[in-house]
């Protein structure tokens, strides 16, 4: 069957040039980083290496970076590591709404221990306002964490300008920048920002690796114990192929970032254009314009999204109701909700996000399915008109 | 092209059975579960509980095993979480029923509201036909009426019955068995599912009381429930026919019409629950012969092989699923009552339950047993 991925916001395929970088790394050079001899040498080099290579796409010094498993992993470590290293009690978090579960998750974690969280909400376009998050600050505050750009609707928040407003105020601020990375540019100067999440996967490395930008002199207690890997900020030995592999990719991003980024929000345009006049009652959730390129999160009034999304699959076209880690979920989206999107919107909405690797022949062949199939969804909806309520409910 | 077929799978041997079958068919099969209910609750691991085993349906363990057999026959296969309409049309349903006395039957609701909507095949045992005079679709027992679940299914409407196949119904279970061996199938000597698949111990009463105090809905319980003397948990007098006090209960929801365990009285004879009486939150006992009934009252109907009851009309009448079906004769009492006449006195017949009409194999109808006489 013809197959079609628009599900790369939940993860990409790798990229040919980073299992090429990897595979020696299975082969010849598998010594462990941290050994005396020349396989450990061999490792620390291509682990080295490597380490410039995500620094350089950050703008960061490579050793402000720390490899971890993931963004889950970078999310935790950033903002567990600062509470837990800023002395006092009383402390205080800000976050917004519409973070992934990895920063809201560990929020709440923190609330149980008696940590105060403020989780600031978005306007309709899904931004966070800098007044809003300044309203909140507290003499106890001692950290912010606003993520880069949203997974489920793209939208870009304005990282840069909740930067100055940390650094005026000496609070620590973390940015969850897992879906901007390899997707436009990142400079941690610029955004000023003292932690910044990335995760290999999203942008053509494996999955199972990560990075945590943390500015030099940032104090940060890590999560594990066991040696001093990592500068004593992440231990446990190296995963060497891995970490070799965002290399790889982080520098492919620096390469290519500006081909691709035309061409992918060029196709996603189109897409979108082409779905909204074809289709009748579709609509955009989230930014038009502040918004990384290969997202499209579109609304198909009266449609249940889960039955599209079955009728898609079944037709080779991959994508999602929203995040891939809420999905079993009865919950309508909280990025959505946060929206102000009621339940029945929030059940009628797809998100669609493209790679480099999307062709114009792949949308043609999704804007030709897409019509017919919503409009026979439509009309079984208006039939069994229960279920769409029951979900709505 | 070839003709695709949704399939709910439950992970069981018969569902998965049907799965293989309409494969070997030639159906492109889709295979879906349905997420029905969080075994995490509160209200399903209360202590009586026994550990979650299988033997349910619809856990998580059985979704996995339902993914495993899709991917066993290479089907695509899908999750549909239905947590939400299952707590609203088949749990508090069921809960509501006992608060009122009534011994509810939840497997009727969730064959009606839950898996029949949209979906084309499922592993029940029964069979479908249209009848070319009438035009109407037909439920019809399996033939292994030892397995037959057709009355479970009396409650589907026309436009049910026509999108729908039931693959198993001219096999018996050992035929099943059998093919499911045959095919490889990896949940082949699986266990029957048995029981209410949200109540994982077969403590009813516990299920109900920790519901209504701590589940969702546990304040419009309060509300509606507090002038009803025979709520949840609410003791009262177990009193004999002509009103003599015998003892005591914790809760008219521990009982059920027919049950002689759990009385607590010791008297010379067997004694019997005859009756739950919530309107005076007594429960009324007495010896076995006054568990015979004539006849019943039945409410909410629907009418599958005739369009209405229009005159008497002879039929077999189904009071609990193991019933053997008893001669009896139907009286319309208006659009949605009908009077059931047995020719022999039924034991134990059950507020709550449905009763189900057959003409020889065929489902005439049914309804809710709203009272005996």
């Amino acid at each position: 069957m013809r197959r079609v991925y628009l599900d790369n916001n939940a993860t990409t395929e790798v990229a040919p040039e980073v299992m090429g970088a990897m595979l020696p790394c299975y082969r010849e050079f598998y010594g462990n980083a941290s050994s005396v001899h020349w396989y450990g040498q061999e490792a620390k080099a291509l682990m080295d290496k490597a380490r410039q290579q995500v620094a350089t796409l950050l703008n960061a010094e490579p050793n402000e970076i720390v490899f971890t498993s993931g963004g889950t992993e970078s999310d935790n470590l950033a903002i567990r590591g600062i509470v837990d290293s800023v002395p006092g009690t009383g402390k205080h978090i800000i976050t917004s709404q519409i973070e992934h579960h990895a920063v809201l998750h560990t929020g709440q974690m923190l609330q149980k221990l008696g940590i105060k969280v403020t989780y600031v909400p978005v306007d309709a376009e899904g931004l966070v306002d800098p007044a809003e998050i300044e309203k909140s600050i507290t003499p106890e505050t001692v950290l912010i964490s606003i993520m880069h750009s949203n997974n489920e609707i793209g939208a870009i928040q304005p990282v840069q300008e909740i930067g100055a407003i940390a650094r005026a105020r000496d609070i620590y601020f973390h940015t969850d920048a897992v879906q901007a990375a390899g997707k436009v540019p990142l400079d941690v100067e610029q955004l000023g920002v003292d932690l910044l999440s990335i995760a290999g996967h999203k942008f053509h490395a494996p999955k199972g690796v990560g990075a945590l930008y943390i500015k030099k002199g940032t104090k940060i207690r890590s999560l594990l114990y066991g040696g001093a890997h990592e500068r004593n900020r992440r231990a446990g030995t190296e995963n060497i192929p891995h970490i070799v592999g965002l290399g790889k990719a982080s520098e492919l991003a620096m390469t290519e970032m500006e081909n691709n980024t035309g061409r992918i929000l060029e196709l996603r345009n189109y897409f979108e254009g082409e779905t909204f006049r074809r289709i009748p009652h579709t609509s955009l959730n989230g930014p038009r314009t502040r918004r990384i390129p290969n997202t499209a999160n579109i609304r198909f009034e009266q449609v249940e999204s889960e039955a599209l999304l079955i009728n898609l699959d079944l037709a080779g076209v991959a994508c999602s109701t929203g995040s891939a880690c809420a999905s079993g979920s009865i919950e309508p989206s909280h990025v959505l909700t946060a929206l102000g999107l009621p339940p029945e919107q929030a059940f009628s909405s797809i998100r669609f996000s493209l790679s480099k690797f999307t062709t114009r022949e792949e949308i043609e062949y999704v804007l030709n399915l897409l019509p017919e199939m919503v409009g026979r969804l439509r009309e079984m909806s208006h039939q069994h008109n229960k279920s769409f309520v029951m979900r709505g409910e | 092209m070839t003709e695709k077929i949704v399939i709910a799978m439950s992970g069981g041997v018969d569902s998965s059975t049907a799965a293989a079958l309409l494969q070997r068919r030639g159906y492109e099969v889709v295979g879906l579960s349905m997420q029905l209910w969080d075994y995490t609750r509160p209200e399903s691991s209360n202590a009586e509980a026994e550990p979650k085993k299988s033997g349910t349906c619809c856990s998580l363990d059985d979704i996995y095993d339902a993914r495993r057999v899709a991917r066993f026959l290479n089907l695509p296969f899908y999750v549909v979480n239905f947590e939400k309409a299952f707590e609203q049309e088949v749990v508090i349903p069921f809960v509501r029923s006992y608060l009122e006395g009534e011994t509810p039957i939840p497997c009727v609701r969730c064959n009606t509201f839950m898996k029949f909507d949209h979906l084309l095949a499922t592993g029940h045992y029964a069979r479908v036909r249209q009848n070319q005079a009438t035009g109407r679709y037909e439920l019809l027992q399996a033939l292994d009426t030892s397995k037959d679940q057709s009355y479970f299914l009396f409650e589907m409407t026309q436009s049910q019955l026509k999108h729908i196949l039931f693959p198993l119904g001219e096999y018996s279970k050992s035929e099943v068995r059998r093919m499911a061996e045959e095919y490889h199938l990896p949940v082949f000597e699986k266990p029957d599912s048995q029981e209410i698949c949200f109540i994982p111990g077969k403590n009813y009463g516990r299920f109900v009381e920790t519901y209504v105090s701590q589940g969702p809905t546990a304040q419009e319980f309060e509300t509606s429930q507090s002038e009803n003397p025979g709520w949840a948990a609410r003791s009262g007098p177990i009193v004999s026919r002509d009103g003599n006090v015998l003892g005591q209960h914790r809760g008219i929801h521990n009982f059920t019409v027919g049950q002689r365990k759990g009385l607590g009285i010791a008297v010379g004879e067997p004694l019997y629950v005859i009756e739950t009486d919530v309107t005076h939150g007594r429960v009324v006992v007495g010896p076995q012969k006054d568990l015979l009934k004539r006849g019943l009252i039945a409410r909410r109907l629907n009418w599958i092989s005739i369009e209405k009851l229009v005159e008497p009309m002879r039929v077999k009448a189904k009071i609990r699923n193991r019933h053997e079906a008893a001669p009896a004769t139907l009286y319309s009492n208006g659009p949605d009552s009908v009077s059931v006449e047995f020719d022999e006195p039924q034991r134990a017949i059950t507020p709550g339950q449905a009763v189900v009409f057959y003409h020889h194999d065929c489902v005439v109808g049914g309804g809710w047993i709203k009272e005996s006489r």
